[in-house]
Order: C-alpha cells, then sequence, then structure tokens
C-alpha cells in the first residue's frame, strides 16, 4: 500500500509540472502577452517598460522557470484583472464548485444503482430496455442544452426551482458557523437541484449502463449460482453477493469521471450564472489573466489526482487482489 | 478470434436489433442535410428581417413567408439556419476523428511495437493529457488560438488522440508476437510495411467502435465550444452557437430557439452513440469488457 501511495505521488507531481507546461505554452502561443496590459494607444516605451516590469521580457524558459519556483512556495501570483493574490481569488469560487460538483456527483450514484440493478435483474424484457435507451440518451444531450431546457420547463414555465444563484453552505461551515451553514443547506440545495441535475445527466446515464453490464456480469457467475443454490434470499444474493463484486468497475468509472464532471461543471456553470471556479476560470480565459488560469487549472488538476489517487486506494480496499499485485511490483 | 468485419452478419444483426435501423436513418437525414443544406433550406440563413423577427415556429410573416420553425431575434429562419449548421458539426466531428485518429492510431502502432522508452513517454503524455479536464484545455488554446474551423477541428482532434493510441498500442502488443508478424519479419518486410499492411488492418474493428462512440463526444464537445464563443466564428450558423444566441431570449421564454437547435444535437449524438454500441457488439465482443 505504501509503495502504492508513493509512486501515485511521485506520479502526480509529473502530471502537475506537465499541466503546469500545457498552460504556460497555451497562453504564450497567441504572442507577447504584454499587450493584453496595455491600452491601445500606448507608445512602444511604454510597451517596452510593461513588459519588463511584468517580466515578459525574459526568455520563456526563464520565466516558466520561475513561475514554477514561486508555485514550490506556494506563490501563484497576482490577478492582473482584480489585484489580489490569484490563489485567493481560485480559491474563493472553489467552494460553490464543490458543492455543485458533489451534489451532482451524488445524484449520478444515487440514481445510478437502483436503476442499473433492476434493469440488470430485469433483463431483455420492457422494462430494461426503456433504461438502456434512456441511458443512451442521457449520453447522448449536452449538458448545458439539458441546464438550458429545465430552465425553460422547471424555472419558467413551473416555476418550481429558481434559475440561477447560490447560497453557500461550504463557506460559513469552513469558518466554523455551523448554525448558518445548517440554516442554509435547505436553500442550499434548492438552488443546486437544477445545475446539479444539468450536471449530472451524462455521469448518471454512464453508471447507469455500467452498473447494469457489471451486474449482469457478476450475476452469472457461479459464486452467484451457488449462493441461490444455498436457497439464500434473492435480496441477500443481489446486495451481498452481487452488488459487492459489481462494485469495482464502477468504483474506477466513476472516481475518472470526476474529472469529466468538473469539465461540464464550466459550461453549466455559465449558463445557470453560478458562481463557481467554472465561470472564474472562463472569464480569467477571456481577460488573459494568466496567474489566475494558472492557479485554477492546477487546483483542478490536482484535485483529479488526488481523487484518482484516493480512488486507487479504494479500490484496493475493496478487492484485496489489487493491492497486493500491484505492492510486489 | 476472427475479428475482420463481416458485413453480412452486420447486416443481418442491425436488422434484429431495430434501433441501429432508425439511428442509421437519422444519419442519413443528417449527412442528406449537411449535403445538399443550401438547395433544401426554405430561406438564405443570414436573411434578416426586422419586420417578423421572433416569430414563433409557423407563423408565416408579412411577406407571405412562413418561418416553420420559428424566426431569431434578427428574423432569420431557424429551420434554415439548422439545416446549415448540420453541415458544420457533421464536418467539425468527422475531421476532428480523422485529426485524432490518425496522430493516435500512429502513436500506439510505434508505441506498441517498439516499446522501450517511446513507449513510455507516449503513454505518460497520454496519462498526463486524460489527467485532465479536456474541456479546460479546449478552451485556452481556442481563447489565444482565436475561434475557426480549422483550430476547432485541430484542438478536438488532439483531444481524442489518447484513446486511439491506447487501443492501438494493445492490439499492436499482443499482435506483435503473432506467428504471421513474426513471418513477415522473416520474410525481410520492412517495419514500415510490417506495421501498415500487416498490423494496421487488424485493428479496424476496434477502432471503428472507438471512431463512432468518438464523433458522438466530439460533437457535443464542439457543441459546448460553439455554445461558449469559441467554436466558429459569430457569422457561421452552428448548432452550438444558436443555442448560445438563444440564452438572450431565453427569459423571454422564446423556446424554439433553443429546443430545436438541442434536439437536433440530441438526434444526431443519439444516433452515433447507436450505432457505436451495436457496432461493438456486432464487431467486436471483447471490446464490450474494456469499455
Amino acid at each position: 500500500m505504501g509503495i502504492l501511495v508513493a509512486r501515485r505521488l511521485l506520479q502526480s507531481v509529473v502530471v502537475i509540472l506537465g499541466v503546469t507546461l500545457i498552460s504556460f505554452i497555451a497562453l504564450h502561443a497567441g504572442g507577447d502577452p504584454t499587450y493584453l496590459f496595455v491600452s491601445e494607444r500606448a507608445t512602444p516605451e511604454e510597451i517596452a517598460l510593461v513588459r519588463q516590469a511584468l517580466g515578459f521580457d525574459r526568455p520563456l524558459h526563464v520565466q516558466y522557470l520561475s513561475f514554477v519556483a514561486d508555485l514550490a512556495r506556494g506563490d501563484f501570483g497576482t490577478s492582473l484583472s482584480y489585484r489580489q493574490p490569484a490563489l485567493d481569488i481560485v480559491l474563493g469560487a472553489f467552494p460553490a464548485t464543490i458543492e455543485l460538483a458533489v451534489f451532482a456527483f451524488a445524484i449520478a450514484i444515487v440514481v445510478a444503482i437502483p436503476l442499473g440493478v433492476v434493469a440488470a435483474l430485469n433483463r431483455g424484457t420492457a422494462v430494461d430496455g426503456s433504461i438502456t435507451m434512456l441511458g443512451l440518451l442521457g449520453q447522448s444531450i449536452p449538458n448545458f442544452w439539458m441546464g438550458i431546457m429545465l430552465i425553460l420547463f422547471f424555472g419558467l414555465y413551473l416555476r418550481w426551482f429558481p434559475i440561477s444563484g447560490h447560497v453557500p453552505f461550504l463557506v460559513p461551515l469552513l469558518n466554523g458557523d455551523l448554525a448558518t451553514a445548517l440554516g442554509n443547506l435547505p436553500r442550499t440545495l434548492y438552488f443546486l437541484v437544477m445545475p446539479g441535475l444539468a450536471v449530472a445527466t451524462y455521469s448518471l446515464a454512464r453508471n447507469t449502463r455500467l452498473v447494469r453490464s457489471s451486474m449482469l456480469e457478476v450475476l452469472g457467475q457461479d459464486y452467484v449460482r451457488t449462493a441461490r443454490a444455498k436457497g439464500l434470499s434473492e435480496q441477500v444474493v443481489v446486495v451481498h453477493h452481487a452488488l459487492r463484486n459489481a462494485w469495482l468497475p464502477v468504483v474506477t468509472m466513476v472516481g475518472l469521471e470526476f474529472g469529466f464532471l468538473l469539465g461540464g461543471v464550466v459550461v453549466t456553470e455559465t449558463v445557470f450564472s453560478y458562481p463557481g471556479i467554472g465561470r472564474l476560470l472562463f472569464n480569467a480565459i477571456n481577460q488573459r489573466d494568466i496567474p489566475v488560469v494558472q492557479a485554477g487549472v492546477i487546483l483542478l488538476a490536482g484535485n483529479f489526482i488526488l481523487l484518482n489517487t484516493v480512488v486507487d486506494l479504494v479500490y484496493a480496499r475493496l478487492d484485496p487482489r489489487v493491492s497486493l499485485t500491484r505492492g510486489r511490483r | 478470434m476472427n475479428l475482420r468485419p463481416d458485413p453480412g452478419r452486420a447486416w443481418r444483426s442491425m436488422v434484429r436489433a431495430k434501433w441501429p435501423l432508425l439511428a442509421v436513418a437519422i444519419l442519413a437525414v443528417v449527412v442528406v442535410v449537411a449535403a445538399f443544406g443550401p438547395w433544401l433550406a426554405p430561406l438564405d440563413p443570414e436573411r434578416q428581417s426586422i419586420a417578423s423577427r421572433l416569430s414563433p415556429p409557423g407563423t408565416t410573416g408579412p411577406q407571405g413567408i412562413t418561418h416553420w420553425l420559428g424566426s431569431d431575434v434578427l428574423g432569420r429562419d431557424v429551420l434554415s439556419r439548422l439545416l446549415y449548421g448540420a453541415r458544420i458539426s457533421l464536418l467539425v466531428g468527422l475531421a476532428a476523428i480523422m485529426v485524432g485518429g490518425t496522430l493516435g492510431t500512429l502513436a500506439g502502432l510505434v508505441s506498441g511495437y517498439f516499446g522501450g522508452w517511446v513507449d513510455d513517454v507516449t503513454m505518460r503524455l497520454g496519462d498526463m493529457q486524460l489527467a485532465f479536464p479536456f474541456v479546460l484545455l479546449a478552451i485556452m488554446f481556442l481563447v489565444v488560438l482565436g475561434p475557426g474551423v480549422g483550430n476547432l477541428v485541430l484542438v478536438l482532434g488532439i483531444g481524442q488522440w489518447v484513446t486511439y493510441a491506447r487501443i492501438v498500442r494493445a492490439e499492436t502488443l499482443a499482435l506483435r508476437e503473432k506467428e504471421f508478424v513474426e513471418a513477415a519479419r522473416a520474410l525481410g518486410d520492412s517495419t514500415t510495411t510490417i506495421l501498415f499492411r500487416t498490423i494496421l488492418p487488424n485493428t479496424v474493428a476496434p477502432l471503428t467502435v472507438i471512431a463512432s462512440f468518438n464523433v458522438a463526444s466530439v460533437i457535443l464537445t464542439e457543441a459546448a465550444l460553439s455554445f461558449l464563443g469559441l467554436g466558429v466564428p459569430a457569422s457561421v450558423p452552428t448548432w452550438g452557437s444558436m443555442l448560445a444566441e438563444s440564452r438572450d431570449t431565453l427569459l423571454a421564454n422564446k423556446w424554439w430557439l433553443a429546443v430545436f437547435p438541442g434536439v437536433a444535437i440530441m438526434l444526431t449524438v443519439l444516433s452515433f452513440n447507436i450505432i457505436g454500441d451495436w457496432l461493438r457488439d456486432a464487431l467486436d465482443p471483447r471490446l464490450r469488457e474494456r469499455q
């Protein structure tokens, strides 16, 4: 287990360095970024001064190395448009995104498991057919369009849910104000319903199909037949024998999916004017606010890698064979 | 195991499954629309008309022109724009698959056949790319490079190479040790010949399956990027940019501007997904386990 963790951490550092390099290259690929920070009427001398002040006159590799060195000290630079530390701005928008992502993630799992199990147990019937088809449909709907349709129907027509806005839960909680956090919770969830559903649709559909196929595979195994032959009730067979083993591929997939979910959050946040990291990043990219983009990107990638590591460890715990084979390598 | 595609068996299984037939029919319509949109469209998609702006579907305007699917904020005909938009969506999707598929297949072949550090570097690069939500990367590059069909295809294509590289690499690794590859080597065939004439044809079945799922996801991403204003230039009607424009009139409940382009995207993507599903079962049952 220790070797596995160490390997994953080392990999993570390499990947994060790669991510910083890619984002650095992307933002310099459009030419000298100095022109973003001077007015159109600036004289060449003024431009040169600004370029020097911002450090854009140095060779690219020097700029990148100094950036990484700052990063290692926890300094992500100062936002060019907000004039505040970039990390603070990104961290400020992060709780809202976590709330959205976790909520969507929860929908995608809690709804997918019973649907997938029901489909598998009724294989070949109309129930199975409908669930499978709905799964395919869910994977074919752009999540932002899902958001627009939810806004049109549940927001504007039925007026059941708010079409934008956000009530913080994590921020008061992190500040130690438990009473406010709990008081906010019902409204937090209420505001999360529509963006959460929009973000979750794709993952929900994919998880359902995954649970179904995984269950089908397990239900055909000898030990399930043995369990049935022993006269165990169907419920015990399904929950204790089949589902327990059907978990494994689901857990792996679900971990990978969180990254996909975070990607979807960017667009969906824009649809719902949701004050999270996705909308912040999108605005920062448009303003070429390099430090904010870098901080946001690294934070998102770091989260994704962290989650994958956790998923690996959970996987090893759920399936003892995994940790043995990997640990000995 | 014989993995070569068998058209006869494929056709029979398609007729049996029914859904793929419907999907093929929908896609055929989309392809015809994409190819002949300009001739099919009732109106010029750029033709503006202040008099008939924001007319609901089925309204006949003052000049006796019927907007079957309504008109937008500038009085442009939604149906005509939808028909023109099919071309860009399909074109971008297929072109991106060509770019990503070619890059990925080459990388996978070389990686799998030669192994060693080439393999390590390629696969770690792939891991790195997958360790990062692709939409963010695409947004970053498109903001810098500027919108345009070429840039969009390039970015979306680069986003797909890893999938192909992994599949082709795995196949190549297995095929490399097979007798017929050894025989080709013993006969003195060049490495290029072995890679492209001996190994590549045997990876076609899994590649086809991946590609059809991939077109679906690329079309979804293209729509998302166009929705954010990063796709093709604003003057070109695409399904994604039509949805982006619909946002401004959403609160005024002009639902037709948001519903129809979305339905078009959904049906197209759904068709590709259904065909991918069916192809996977028909061509290469082994892939089912790997997905």
